[in-house]
């Protein structure tokens, strides 16, 4: 009895979220590729068509660069280790461990708290002089270092502080992987006196690829809308050294209010999560098999 | 040889482990002991709770956090209704178009409204809804990943029961209230968590639309109060940071196994 519902009724049913959708995803991705073609409205002139101007802008700011590189950067950095780190918490907590409990805890917490308020605590442990970091570097007879205002470390310094926040997220997929793994591939291995590396290598590894795959792709998307923290820590300073491209855009947009340049900026954004989009798409399905 | 390196591994996770709580247990030890010991850290400091009550009085926290309690609890609601509607025809009805909409659907999942901001805010504003609670939540209303989930967990239910309820004249929204939403509570209970958290946690959006103590929320109030005044003492900012997770810190420590396999759950898909 599929059919008990009249065709207009199911529509009805989806309308308020279709609408919704429709107004604040869909119409907003095809507005601002328009807009990026305008030019940014001003006193009482509107927007007029000025072609691909905003972005020969983006390619001669070398803000813009900056920003992009630093994303690349903070991307390239932090997926490999905040995934691997991820997988051993997992493995660890699979482990049933002495202390399961305080270890889950521990990995976790980070995950449920504002951004924007362990930034602030992250802050002090990267203060200059009296910070944490640096009261530990100093009894270790090493120099203290200004993390956030030296522009070669301001960006590292933005990285661990995402590392640590993410790990416990992605860990918890890692557990829920191998949870339901079925434990006589432990019995057989350990009735063959496999090692545990050999174990997790040839069985738990390959048996993982599905979440691993799906865990990249989750933070491959997070590298490219992590910016919380850096409107706490390092406001993109100093000299941009640790702005990433929603941080920049969020400047361009509504700090100097430039209108045509911010939506040539989503857009770039939006292509690149199109493109991780469009890879989720096509090699996820093939490249899962067990 | 095994024991060794399993004590070795065991030793290995609890470094990390302690490492990982560091910031927060510091935090808490700025916060309730006098500003001359924040960073000297003696056994027997004195115990003071004064930092909560200064920072409650230095900003409206109050208000934001009554922003953000209304926020969250209206974006669940809201996003409960709606999104069971949708992801009700999706999972049980053909229809004219369903792979094409839900695709469209699931867009959002990548191209998430916090990417949108510049057109959005725009949207908003032409609508006068800027600097509003309702504002803030609107674009958060439908969820891809909602519907998405709840469409899984709708189809994995029995046709059986959904036919002896029609068998017993039961209409449409009959069914989904008695049989499909009782029989989802844990996927239910599994996004509230991942909903609540999430905007409770939000910031840029809210940070964008708020211009006010009338709508901001804790993320944005706190970044406000602890960037704002040069002359605020460091405790005084720890222990408004811990006052503003202080209830998902504590929801989770209670319900720690329910939040963690709530998360598990909605990260299966």
């Amino acid at each position: 009895m599929v059919k008990s519902l009249k065709q207009v009724n199911v529509y009805l049913l989806l309308l308020p979220a279709l609408v919704l959708l429709l107004v604040f995803t869909h119409y907003p991705a095809v507005a601002t590729l328009i807009d990026s073609f305008m030019s940014t409205p001003k006193g009482g002139r509107s927007a007029v068509f000025i072609g691909a101007e905003n972005y020969l802008v983006m390619i001669d700011d070398p803000v813009f660069w900056r920003s992009l590189i630093n994303n690349l950067w903070f991307a390239a950095v932090t997926i490999p280790i905040s995934v691997a780190l991820s997988l051993v918490m997992a493995l660890w907590v699979n482990n049933k461990l002495a202390g399961t409990w305080f270890l889950r805890t521990s990995f976790f917490l980070p995950t449920i708290l504002p951004m924007i308020a362990v930034a602030n605590i992250w802050i002090f442990f990267y203060t200059p002089g009296y910070g944490l970091i640096n009261q530990l570097l100093q009894t270790f007879g090493f120099s203290s270092r200004n993390w956030l205002g030296d522009p070669s470390l301001a960006l590292g310094a933005v990285i661990v502080v995402a590392i640590w926040k993410q790990s416990g997220f992605f860990m918890i997929f890692y557990l829920a992987a191998l949870q339901s793994l079925s434990p006589s591939y432990r019995e057989a291995a350990d009735i063959e006196g496999a090692s545990s590396w050999y174990f997790f290598r040839r069985i738990q590894w390959p048996l993982l690829m599905p979440t691993t795959i799906f865990v990249l792709i989750n933070a491959v998307i997070d590298a490219f809308r992590m910016v919380d923290h850096i409107f706490v820590m390092t406001h993109g300073g100093p000299d941009n050294a640790s702005s990433v491209l929603l941080y920049y855009l969020y400047e361009i947009g509504f700090k100097f209010w430039d209108q045509g340049y911010a939506s040539a900026l989503t857009v770039v954004l939006m292509g690149a999560l199109a493109v991780i989009g469009l890879v989720q798409f096509f090699a996820l399905d093939r490249k899962a098999h067990y | 040889m095994r024991t060794a390196s399993s004590w070795l591994s065991n030793l290995a996770a609890w470094l990390l482990a302690l490492i990982w709580v560091c910031p927060l247990l510091y935090a808490v030890w700025a916060a309730v002991h006098p500003t001359e010991y924040a960073t000297r850290f003696v056994l027997f400091a004195p115990f003071t709770v004064e930092h909560f009550a200064q920072a409650w009085q230095a900003a409206p926290f109050a208000n934001y956090f009554g922003n953000t309690i209304l926020l969250v609890i209206m974006i669940l609601s809201i996003q409960l209704v709606i999104c069971t509607l949708a992801a009700y025809c999706f999972a049980r009805y053909e229809f004219l178009g369903k792979n094409i909409l839900f695709a469209l659907v699931l867009v959002q999942l990548t191209v998430m409204p916090e990417i949108l901001i510049v057109k959005n805010y725009q949207t908003l504003s032409s609508v006068g809804l800027v600097d509003t609670l309702f504002g803030i939540g609107l674009p958060y209303f439908a969820s891809a990943f909602a519907i998405f989930l709840l469409r899984q967990t709708f189809r994995s239910i029995p046709n059986e029961l959904v036919e002896a309820a029609t068998m017993e004249g039961a209409t449409s929204m009959q069914i989904l209230r008695h049989v499909y939403v009782p029989l989802a509570k844990p996927t239910y209970v599994a996004f509230a968590l991942v909903s609540v958290s999430y905007h409770w946690n939000n910031f840029l959006w809210p940070l964008v639309v708020s211009n006010s103590v009338s709508s901001r929320p804790l993320t944005v109030g706190l970044q406000v109060f602890s960037s704002t005044d040069q002359g605020i003492d460091w405790s005084i900012i720890t222990a408004a940071t811990l006052l503003s997770c202080a209830p998902l810190l504590l929801g989770f420590l209670i319900f720690q196994r329910q939040f963690v396999q709530s998360f598990m759950r909605a990260g299966i898909k």
